[in-house]
């Protein structure tokens, strides 16, 4: 990744968080709100790969805890994870498939949704489970794979590049 | 001897090219550096929550975190300033989208209060009269002789030459044709002509041929109530002696005579009205008093019909 790859993929995750800790957070629809963050993380982490998106997603968690005075660390290990995940899919059994970015972003949501209400129950914070799971993660999921697929574009417009692809032992068969 | 660069298995029979092999060590690095990396972020992740949970109040977790919110505010407060449109397009576009199906659902709430607030009016009303009617049954103006029997106006059959009204009362409460009729207040309202098991006809005191002998309170001067000719609602105390001196304003009351073992059919002292003039011409034997009755015959929803106490049930 250029310097200057690496700078345009910073400021838009840095716009994105501010974004969703005050505007989309709290824009409902059908008793959910998009979590656009995480739906760049992981369009960030199947184009840039899974360092990338791991590193990305820290630093997006970082800023929406910063922002929101929420526990610092809880959306970062979050953001993290799903970063990373996003970009091993990309690069091993996701490559090349046109539909990865939806089934990723909708996988990583629900996996999100439940990491994260484990992480406040272990925090010892008042989670109602159904509330989390099912009211606001059903819209939630719904949205960000409405999302998913325009903001990869978007996001692979800005920052960048192709798939990395893992380095791996191959043989090529010339017939 | 020259590295043989491509293979032909027997099994496959086709020339198999090996890629540009890389070491070991190269290979291995992407893995290990991946790992480390997040790893590293995870661990700093949990140390982060770590501090930041167990951080009291005014901690140096706290502190650094409000440097950083401190920091981030003013890209925050831009965030949200340019957001400020896009958000208030989308909350009125929303709203736009939810108007027509929240008018629908209060013109429905709306309409439900509606029909409860007639439905409270008409509880009230309804309390209201059986207040007055329980009232004036515990009252001494009652007749003592009678058992009031509470009967809601269900009919008012239409007529000119008949002022009646059909109650929701008959035979099987004891109603007999006969029977004195009264308003919740007291005030004399007609006379039960037919029967049925179930409901019972009124005669009102307003009809051609309804009539009642009625005494002048003041003067103790008799005569006999009739309707009025050529008015619905009006009445007159007729066959009033010229000698007796009615006044305006003076109450008439039912006059419950009882003579040679017949009695009247309406009680003694039951209101009819109260006189509004008096006349007399010298060819007339009686003078001509016109009475308002305190009854609004328009208006009648409940009644009280009054059965004798001495009556047999079975009769």
């Amino acid at each position: 990744m250029t310097v200057t790859t690496a700078l345009r993929a910073s400021a838009l995750v840095f716009v994105v968080a501010l974004l969703q800790a005050g505007v989309v957070s709290s824009t409902f629809v059908f008793g959910g709100a998009p979590d656009l963050l995480l739906v760049v993380i992981v369009a960030l982490g199947l184009l840039r790969g899974s360092v990338a998106g791991a590193v990305f997603g820290f630093a997006g968690g970082l800023v929406v805890d910063l922002v929101t005075l929420d526990t610092l660390g809880v959306t970062s290990l979050v953001l993290t994870l799903a970063g990373f995940w996003a970009g091993r899919y990309g690069e091993t059994t996701g490559r090349g498939r046109a539909l990865a970015p939806v089934l990723a972003t909708g996988v990583i949501t629900v996996l999100a949704g439940f990491f994260g209400v484990l992480l406040h129950y272990m925090l010892g914070e008042t989670v109602v489970a159904h509330q989390a799971l099912v009211t606001a993660l059903i819209p939630a999921v719904f949205l960000n794979v409405l999302l998913a697929y325009p903001v990869f574009r978007l996001v692979r417009r800005l920052a960048g590049g192709r798939l990395v692809l893992e380095p791996s032992t191959e043989v090529e068969l010339v017939v | 001897m020259p590295r043989q660069r491509s293979a032909r298995p027997a099994a496959l029979g086709v020339n198999v090219r090996r890629l540009p092999a890389t070491s070991l060590s190269q290979r291995s690095s992407g893995p290990l550096r991946r790992r480390l990396v997040v790893g590293s972020l995870v661990l700093l992740a949990l140390v982060l929550i770590t501090f930041s949970f167990r951080s009291e109040a005014g901690g140096s977790m706290s502190g650094v975190q409000s440097a950083g919110a401190t920091v981030l505010r003013p890209f925050a407060v831009g965030v949200d300033r340019i957001a400020q449109p896009f958000r208030d397009a989308y909350n009125w576009t929303e709203s736009l989208f939810h108007a027509r199906s929240e008018a629908a659902r209060l013109r429905k709430e709306n309409s439900s209060l509606r029909q409860e607030a007639i439905q409270r009016q008409f509880a009230l009303q309804e309390n209201r009269f059986l207040r007055k009617q329980l009232h004036y049954v515990g009252s001494a103006s009652f007749p003592h002789d009678y058992n009031g029997v509470s009967a809601a106006v269900i009919d008012r059959p239409a007529g000119a030459f008949t002022q009646a009204i059909v109650v929701d009362v008959g035979s099987d409460r004891g109603i007999r044709v006969d029977d004195p009729v009264v308003s919740s207040d007291g005030n004399l309202v007609g006379l039960v002509t037919r029967v049925t098991s179930g409901s019972a006809r009124i005669q009102l005191l307003t009809d051609q041929e309804a009539a009642a002998s009625a005494i002048d309170v003041r003067t103790r001067a008799t005569g006999i109530v009739r309707h009025a000719r050529g008015t619905r609602e009006t009445l007159v105390l007729d066959r009033v002696r010229k000698e007796d001196v009615i006044k305006e304003g003076d109450s008439i009351v039912t006059a419950g005579w009882r003579t040679n073992g017949l009695t009247s059919v309406y009680p003694k002292g039951i209101p009819i009205g109260e006189v509004t003039s008096v006349g007399q011409s010298d060819t007339d034997f009686f003078q001509q008093v016109q009475i308002d009755p305190y009854v609004d015959f328009g208006a009648l929803d409940a009644v009280l019909v009054l059965v004798p106490k001495s009556r047999n049930p079975s009769q």
